[in-house]
């Protein structure tokens, strides 16, 4: 099976800063990774450079078996096919929910509104916002605009949706909403990458578990082995910090 | 109180008789008004068509001025080369240039009305100063903004156009209206030119008179003409301020 994301020696730097060392990554389809690291480690990079967001400085990325990082490729056309969700949800202010979710069908993918609009409607229903589609984001808790969030992602049909920190903005008491649905998501049958500190979350839902750590992927495997189990000094180091604050 | 003891001090000042017939006579005002409110009408086109020009024009050279990359730096460049001309160059200098130089060059299809010549200079100048707003209204739009309109597979244009620009102007009305405010007493200025507006028609009043009462005229005119739009600004600021306090950080 090929897999659906390669990402391949990729390096990333920001001025004297390298944040990826060097990153080796492959995500089957159907498959669910989790990327988790100390703050720095190079998730959100990883994620951006993926998403051609950034434009990495070395290696390559992989999306369906075409190299998206060759200067040659269509960056609009690739960014299409990937649904991205951010820390700070980054929903447009000035649009209704509705409208975010329709935005790309609309405009990006040529659906006519009817039926862009059927589908959004959809989604929202299923995510339980379907009364909140007039409102703005604004009027909405940050656990709903970033359920909308991720319903905007959705509504591209993403082949990999990349899911950047999308809890650590949140209160408390509105992480597990969020996460109710990315686990629906992902039964569902979507690629999904996320960097997380959940991880409790990671444990339950991740296929394979990755530890970032100094711009490389450490150590990876199975959630049971590199978080109950870590061959490295460093992921212990990593996870007994997170233990001590409560995290898992 | 300020204005109580002002009032007092001048009207009890030696040359207040004098002053009061010529500059608040009642009976001039009545005279020259008609004619004065027809050169207003004039000011009054010359500010729409030239307010219409000025955000077109501020609002391309703004998306010049804040495009990305390497490759688009002589267009960036030449953005910003035509805001400093025209922001630094003073509006009466513009004017004589553009209605008295323009036309002495004699080139066919170079208009020599003062209403067109005057608008040309006017939307020059406020052109470049409204880009600067429409610019900073630009890069007040949180980078997140793009990252999130890019990830959903937007081209550059479409992201500044759904996304950016509508938020930019947003945050920018205030200010705008603020320039428009400006750009209302400023269309005064055409008058330089010899275009028959209100101010140019107060003075030939006063030429034929010797009373500045015109001035006096045309210049509350103005001030009339400001009034509402000062209000909308004000409605319009305290509206944003509202949005602002509600807790929105966007």
């Amino acid at each position: 099976m090929s897999a659906v994301l390669d990402v391949r020696g990729v390096v990333k730097a920001f001025g004297e800063n390298v944040v990826l060392r060097g990153v080796d990554l492959a995500v089957d389809e159907h498959r669910v990774v989790a990327l988790i690291g100390g703050s720095g480690s190079g998730k959100s990079t990883l994620l951006r450079c993926a998403s051609l967001l950034e434009v990495v400085d070395d290696g390559q990325v992989l999306l369906d078996g075409e190299d998206i990082t060759d200067p040659r490729v269509d960056a609009d056309a690739v960014r299409r096919r990937l649904g991205v969700v951010f820390q700070a949800y980054n929903l447009f202010p000035h649009l209704s929910v509705l409208d975010n979710v329709t935005l790309a069908p609309v405009r990006v993918h040529g659906r006519s509104r009817s039926e862009a609009r059927e589908e959004a409607l959809g989604l929202l229903e299923r995510i339980g916002l379907a009364d909140k589609s007039g409102e703005y984001p604004d009027r909405l808790s940050g656990g709903q605009q970033q359920r909308v969030a991720i319903a905007r992602a959705l509504a591209v049909r993403p082949r990999v949706l990349l899911l950047d920190e999308i809890t650590s903005a949140l209160d408390p008491e509105l992480v597990g909403e969020v996460l109710r649905l990315v686990r629906e998501v992902a039964e569902q049958g979507m690629t999904i990458v996320m960097a997380t500190h959940e991880m409790g979350f990671a444990k339950q839902v991740a296929d394979t578990v990755c530890f970032l750590d100094r711009g490389v992927v450490l150590e990876s495997g199975p959630p049971d082995q590199v978080l109950g189990d870590p061959v490295e000094a460093r992921t212990r180091q990593f996870l007994s910090r997170i233990i001590d604050a409560g995290r898992l | 109180m300020f204005a109580v003891v002002a009032y007092l001090v001048v009207t009890s000042s030696p040359g207040w008789p004098r002053v009061q017939t010529t500059f608040f006579s009642l009976e001039v005002a009545r005279d020259s008004f008609p004619s004065i409110l027809r050169g207003l009408w004039l000011n009054v086109q010359v500010l729409l068509i030239a307010a219409v020009c000025v955000v077109v024009l501020g609002l391309g050279i703004a998306a010049l001025r804040t495009l990305r990359g390497p490759a688009f730096a002589p267009l960036r460049f030449l953005a910003t080369a035509y805001v400093d001309l025209f922001r630094g160059m003073p509006l009466i200098i513009t004017l004589y240039l553009v209605g008295f130089g323009l036309p002495a060059l004699r080139l066919q299809g170079i208009p020599t009305s003062y209403f067109v010549l005057g608008t040309v200079a006017i939307v020059l100048t406020y052109s470049a100063y409204v880009a600067e707003v429409f610019r900073a209204g630009i890069e007040s739009v949180h980078p997140s903004q793009r990252a999130a309109a890019r990830s959903l597979g937007l081209t550059h244009r479409q992201m500044m156009r759904i996304v950016v620009l509508p938020q930019a102007v947003r945050n920018v009305t205030p200010a705008l209206l603020n320039d428009f405010v400006a750009l209302q007493k400023d269309v005064g200025l055409i008058s330089v030119l010899g275009a028959i507006d209100a101010v140019r028609a107060a003075q030939i009043y006063v030429g034929q008179t010797f009373n500045f009462t015109p001035y006096v005229v045309a210049g509350l005119l103005f001030v009339l003409l400001a009034v509402p739009t000062a209000r909308i600004a004000d409605a319009v600021s305290a509206r944003a301020r509202r949005r602002q306090q509600s807790g929105s950080t966007l």
